[in-house]
């Protein structure tokens, strides 16, 4: 037995698997499929403030081991979320993480209001990097500047001290300029990565194949950036806690995202191949684990920046 | 309403082989079978365990035998989802999930009714024909295709219903032309009182409008992208006009396959209309 507990800011999840926004609604479906209260948490489908049509299809384009999407952040508004699924999610007994996304950072202001203190939410993880919402290529994870407004005033509306994530864009040239702009706007901890922004053309049609033109690329295919980008956040801020997710499939994959310094790691599209692949994840994970004899998976957490000697000097000692 | 909900298992294919254009499986899946309303689909994952293919691929059931636990699908090979699943024999384990989405409402006393199918989309009239047979409806079958070879269920068809039309776009089998051209006066010698369709969306369309045109009900099922089957992805949305009057995006997986034809906004599929809830959010953005 792994101790599997982790501590995401000043939250203890009993293990590291979260859902990713966007790839599990709001939990139940998935919760035909196995129990969702048993993960470390669910992460809600990003909300904002008002209902939103999202974009015409088609919406998703099948890519090599991934997917390209243009769904364009689709949702009821945060009255019904908070009406129908945060009170279903809450009946459930599971930890949630809700993902707030918005155009301007008065709208990231609201929802904060709203949410921040609610007896369901566990944290608030601020999507400022999705492809799908303002000019693409212009979201606020691409600026320091624009990242640190959006945090700060996240941070000062949810002044109860609920814990704040901020979601971060791989397609920038040096994350971790993001990454600690959003620290130091008061970001308790990162999600490492959101989608990258690519697409397909129909060669039948030899027009874009989503209706969106561009879309958000997610699945296997990004793994290597997501850890890279994980590894790279990690090196500059070691104390900060990241959530890494980027085509985690198997137990294997979500160490990676681990040694590399991640606290928690959330599965996304895997889960449209397999539904129970968060918990199938878990117990790889577990075994994983203990197959190199962790007694604990926070001694995991970094395992793989640290030098021989470094090593060296753990006990328990590792491989 | 799906009663016991879908389930993921790994199933094994009995048998496999070439029906016309298509592929059609045998596959021995309890959990799915348990569960199976005429309507229902189940997704099925392609190529293996290392797959660089990481959606499922969505096909609906017919020949659904609980007391054995088998369904069947057939598959038209279109991509390399398609084309791996072709080429596996019987006996290979398939891991599916099902049975999904809403089936075809039945009518609560006995009627006419016209079954009409498009190319592999006769599939799920056919279990859908003998529950309306059990209840004592007379139904006519209308199935058509582009090619004598796109034809599906034709013998199935006539098994189980005491006629069958057919027509090709070519004329290559039965009567040359489409479904619709044979559609109303079928409607009107039978006095057909619902119309049920499965299809690709142009045909489900045009259904649609002459079920309209006779002042009929008609539930279609529809054939969209999907990337999840379950729910959660929101890749298969249609503009759907609510019971409120206003018209959402809703997802084909959990709130179709079936749709009544006049809930959905044909013309507007594929684009976003002005008038759709939230659409007003997607300016600026």
């Amino acid at each position: 037995m792994v101790d599997m507990r982790t501590a995401v800011a000043s939250v203890t999840l009993p293990n590291p698997v979260l859902t990713a926004s966007g790839c599990a609604a709001a939990g139940r479906e998935l919760d035909q499929f196995f129990d969702v209260s048993a993960l470390g948490a669910v992460v809600t489908k990003s909300i904002m403030v008002g209902p939103r049509s999202g974009r015409p299809t088609p919406r998703m384009a099948e890519t090599p081991s991934g997917m390209l999407n243009s769904i364009g952040l689709q949702g009821p508004g945060i009255d019904a979320f908070v009406a129908q699924d945060l009170a279903w999610l809450a009946e459930r007994g599971a930890r949630v993480v809700v993902s707030i996304a918005g155009g301007h950072t008065d709208e990231y202001v609201a929802l904060t209001e709203r949410l921040a203190a609610h007896p369901a939410v566990a944290m608030i993880e601020v999507n400022i990097s999705c492809p799908n919402v303002e000019s693409r290529g212009q979201v606020f994870a691409c600026d320091p500047a624009a990242s640190a407004r959006v945090i700060s005033a996240v941070r000062r509306t949810a002044a109860g001290g609920i814990p704040i994530l901020a979601k971060l864009s791989p397609d920038v040239t040096d994350i971790t300029a993001i990454a600690r702009a959003c620290a130091d706007a008061g970001a308790d901890g990162l999600s490492l990565i959101n989608t990258l922004l690519g697409m397909v053309i129909d060669t039948d049609t030899m027009a874009p194949a989503l209706g969106g033109i561009t879309g958000g690329l997610s699945g296997p295919a990004i793994r290597p950036v997501a850890l890279r980008c994980v590894w790279q956040v990690h090196r500059a801020l070691p104390h900060l806690p990241i959530v890494g997710m980027g085509g985690i499939r198997s137990g294997l994959d979500a160490l990676q995202f681990i040694l590399a310094g991640a606290s928690a790691v959330s599965v996304g599209t895997a889960v449209f191949g397999d539904p129970a692949a968060p918990m199938r994840v878990l117990a790889e994970l577990e075994r994983a684990l203990a197959d190199r004899e962790f007694a604990a998976l926070r001694d995991a957490i970094g395992y793989g920046q640290l030098t021989p000697e470094e090593r060296a000097a753990r006990t328990p000692v590792a491989v | 309403m799906n009663q016991l909900g879908p389930v993921q298992e790994v199933g094994e294919i009995l048998s496999v082989g070439p029906v016309g254009a298509y592929v059609e499986f045998r596959v021995f899946a309890p959990g799915v079978a348990a569960g199976f309303a005429p309507g229902h689909f189940v997704a099925v994952a392609v190529g293996g365990d290392e797959s660089a293919l990481v959606l499922r691929r969505a096909f609906a059931l017919y020949g659904v035998t609980p007391s054995n636990g088998t369904v069947r699908f057939v598959v038209a090979e279109n991509g390399a989802g398609t084309r791996w699943l072709c080429r596996q024999p019987a006996g290979t384990p398939l891991d599916l999930v099902g049975p999904l989405g809403n089936p075809f409402l039945l009518p609560l006393t006995p009627r006419p009714v016209v079954l009409v199918g498009g190319g592999y989309g006769t599939a799920p009239l056919i279990p859908l024909a003998e529950r309306l047979t059990d209840l004592g409806c007379r139904v006519v079958m209308v199935i058509g295709a582009a090619t004598a070879d796109r034809l599906f269920g034709e013998l199935a068809a006539r098994r189980l219903v005491s006629e069958v039309i057919v027509t090709t776009d070519d004329g290559s089998a039965g009567l040359p032309g489409w479904v619709t051209d044979v559609l109303p006066a079928t409607i009107a010698r039978i006095g057909a009182r619902a119309i049920y369709a499965c299809g690709p969306m142009g045909m489900l369309h045009a259904v649609g409008d002459v079920a309209r045109l006779h002042g009929l009900p008609a539930q279609v099922a529809v054939e969209e992208a999907m990337a999840c089957g379950i729910g959660v992805c929101m890749t298969c949305v249609l503009p759907v006009r609510g019971a409120d009057g206003r018209s959402r995006f809703v997802r084909s997986c959990v709130e179709g396959p079936v749709f009544a034809a006049d809930r959905i906004r044909w013309a507007d599929v594929g684009r976003l209309p002005e008038d759709l809830v939230g659409a007003d959010a997607m300016k600026g953005h």
